[in-house]
């Protein structure tokens, strides 16, 4: 019998191949011809809001790695980081994006123009430090580091923390005024945030709907098509657009019982970034076992929205300092995720857990061990840990990965024919 | 009388076991895997049917498993080694719960149910540290055959510590104790206690439930299997066909499926046998793997 194909293409992946298609061409004439001031962001609890207040271009470093990496052209990149002595164990993002700042910024997809704000927004991962201190070393331009509070507190941050992220917000709005000439319109702030809040309602009404059986949408391999957008085109009537025809498709499907694979037999939820490189390779390794993902912690790097935050147009620099802090899935302890991942588990109606761990990230990766530990042993939920990369081709094997899926569905398999539980 | 057959096509070698309907084995073969992995599978078939006295068409079913399975073009269905080792290893020991596994490529460490089937595994990352690889690039070093390195680690009196667990680099370890005028029995025993305790933590992640049956190919090394017990602090079951372990364990599932299947010397309608009661990881006839390609 031949694998079955996943071949669901509907609606949000032509419309998201168009917008983002049309995103990377503004880069491009801004690279080339001029347009209006670049601002590189990292994605996590990213303050988009803000910098497109301003008119500027919202540019993701990680979002143009990982582009590259789909489209199979990272190595090139990453080889020429490290003939300038980035270490084969570092972060392959940086890389891929160093090596393309290299390369005269010229992907595959497009040019990506030189930043006039370097604002790193996140400091929980070190690396990405580095990285924005090279990329103002290389580029000379405006940085500015938000020095943002790892949450501890289980349930909100602390309002003295609060106090400190809004304060540098509004250091940070007197650098854009700066760089852009222009002082900020509160007025459209308040807009763009309202356009984020409804944008952000429908993406965790998307993210809801994949608790039905069939799961409408693979809450991983689909759901990676709204991340783009949802960073780069968040707060603009495009962005909103999008994600009202993604949850009108979303919502069509769930009614009509339509899966993404013909038979849905297992639901997982995946925690850990894709192997960028190998995602169609590794999406058909659980396809061809009818395992849809109806949950993934990785589309909630860049927020929370599906339990609970929206923006507020009325506290715009409160809310988005909530954002940062606590909204998003890498500012918090390992154990809140572990309780995120539990949520998933039981209110999706999952079988399985499966970990896809980074080689060359200690950030995400460090204390997954653990974590299939307690889902295995306290829980009880089946869980699979495997490991290659999200950038670099050459940590993938794919008779290594394979060899563990299918003992992995073998087993369950088992458990199925014998009548023992299988949740849910 | 009904046969099946199991076909391990491993990293490094490819097995083969044929099995009569009460479990018995009948036919064995055994060959280096080499480049042409489907004529590997099909000489090593050969060999265990020779070994049988079998003619192909009275091997009712037969299950690919290892890394080539997908090149056991000959074979009904595939089966991963994990599952197929576990289920070897229930057969040959009942009160199996815990599978070590060491093969060319991989270390595995395999929880087992009741009925041999698979309740959690872990194996080695992708990195060759504690393999039969090392192994061999250990007795390369010292100019040994892979067979003579086992007994004589047992005589070491003061095993050297390795800094290193990497395959490539134990070689240049090696070196420097050599340098070092350490007795190559010393640096053997030394070998072996660094791999037994990075198997050891591995496997402890799955749990280490007692009894503990040892399988792969190095599991024939009698260094190992101390070096092992020592750190585990307990004997550990290993069988004379550790070797075939995979083979034999997909032998059982093709068994398990050739039970029910007309026997092609009798008339007879296949009633279920010894075997296809027991209960074991199946992938049913849903055909996942069926021609998958790999």
């Amino acid at each position: 019998m031949a694998d079955p194909k996943t071949s669901y293409q509907g609606r949000i992946h032509l419309l998201q191949k168009e917008l983002m298609g049309r995103y990377y061409q503004e880069l491009t004439t801004a690279a080339t011809s001029g347009g209006p001031p670049a601002a590189y962001m990292l994605i996590s609890g990213n303050p988009v809001e803000l910098v497109r207040a301003f008119g500027m271009l919202p540019v993701y470093p990680e979002v143009n790695a990982l582009q590259i990496a789909v489209k199979k052209q990272a190595l090139p990149y990453i080889l020429k980081a490290e003939e300038l002595g980035y270490s084969v164990d570092n972060c392959a993002y940086v890389k891929a994006d160093i090596g393309l700042y290299f390369s005269g910024r010229q992907a595959p997809f497009g040019t990506v123009p030189e930043p006039a704000l370097i604002l790193c927004n996140y400091v929980g991962c070190n690396v990405y430090l580095n990285w924005f201190e090279h990329l103002r070393e290389y580029s000379r331009a405006e940085v500015f580091f938000l020095d943002i509070p790892f949450v501890r507190d289980p349930m909100a941050p602390r309002p003295e923390d609060l106090a400190y992220v809004v304060a540098q917000l509004r250091e940070l709005i007197a650098l854009c005024e700066r760089i852009t000439g222009r002082s900020l319109d509160w007025e459209y702030l308040r807009h763009i945030c309202a356009l984020s809040a409804r944008t952000g309602h429908l993406w965790a009404q998307i993210k809801h709907l994949t608790k039905h059986v069939p799961c409408p949408l693979d809450a991983y391999f689909d759901a990676v098509t709204l991340m783009g957008p949802l960073y780069c085109l968040r707060g603009s009537e495009e962005g909103l657009h999008f994600f009202e025809e993604a949850y009108r498709e979303v919502k069509e499907r769930t009614e009509l019982g339509l899966g993404p694979l013909p038979e849905e037999r297992y639901r997982f939820v995946i925690e850990g970034p894709p192997p960028w490189p190998y995602l169609r390779v590794f999406r058909d390794l659980f396809s061809r076992w009818g395992a849809v993902a109806v949950a993934s912690t990785y589309s909630t790097v860049g927020g929370l929205w599906e339990f609970g935050f929206a923006h507020d147009p009325d506290h715009p620099l409160e809310s988005i300092a909530q954002h940062m802090l606590y909204w998003n899935l890498t500012n918090r302890d390992l154990l809140r995720r572990y309780q995120q991942i539990r949520r998933y588990v039981q209110e999706w109606g999952a079988h399985a857990l499966v970990i896809h761990s980074v080689k060359s990230c200690r950030l995400f990766s460090a204390g997954q061990g653990d974590m299939r530990e307690y889902f295995t042993k306290t829980l009880g939920v089946p869980t699979l840990l495997v490991e290659s990369d999200l950038e670099d081709p050459r940590y993938f094997s794919e008779a290594q990965m394979r060899n563990r899926i299918d003992a992995f569905f073998e087993a369950l398999e088992h458990r199925r024919l014998v009548g023992a539980e299988v949740r849910p | 009388m009904r046969f099946a057959a199991g076909v391990d096509v491993g990293s490094t070698q490819t097995k083969a076991v044929i099995l009569n309907e009460d479990g018995e084995i009948v036919g064995r073969g055994l060959q280096d895997t080499g480049a042409n992995i489907t004529r590997a599978a099909e000489q090593t078939f050969g060999q265990a049917l020779r070994d049988a006295g079998l003619d192909r068409e009275e091997v009712l079913y037969v299950v690919g498993t290892g890394y080539g399975r997908f090149r056991v073009t000959f074979g009904h269905a595939q089966i991963t080694e994990i599952s197929c080792h576990a289920r070897g290893a229930a057969f040959l020991f009942p009160r199996t719960r815990t599978v070590i596994d060491m093969g060319g490529q991989d270390a595995k460490g395999i929880k087992v149910g009741p009925g041999g089937e698979v309740v959690d595994f872990v194996m080695n990352d992708k990195c060759a540290a504690g393999t039969g690889r090392f192994l061999a690039n250990a007795a390369d070093v010292l100019g040994l055959t892979l067979d003579a390195i086992g007994p004589l680690s047992l005589h070491g009196t003061h095993p050297v510590r390795l800094s290193t667990v990497c395959t490539v680099f134990v070689e240049s370890d090696i070196m420097a104790y050599l340098a070092q005028g350490k007795r190559v029995e010393d640096i053997l025993a030394g070998v072996h206690s660094a791999i037994a305790a990075r198997t050891v933590s591995l496997v402890r992640r799955v749990g280490l439930e007692p009894e503990i049956t040892f399988t792969g190919g190095v599991s024939r090394n009698i260094g190992m299997v101390r070096a092992l017990e020592e750190k585990l602090g307990g004997a550990v079951n290993v069988s004379a066909e550790a070797h075939y372990m995979g083979a034999l364990g997909a032998a059982l599932f093709a068994l398990e499926r050739a039970m029910h299947m007309a026997p092609a010397t009798s008339p007879e309608v296949a009633a279920d046998g010894p075997l296809a009661s027991r209960s074991g990881v199946g992938v049913g006839g849903a055909g996942q793997s069926a021609g998958a390609g790999g």
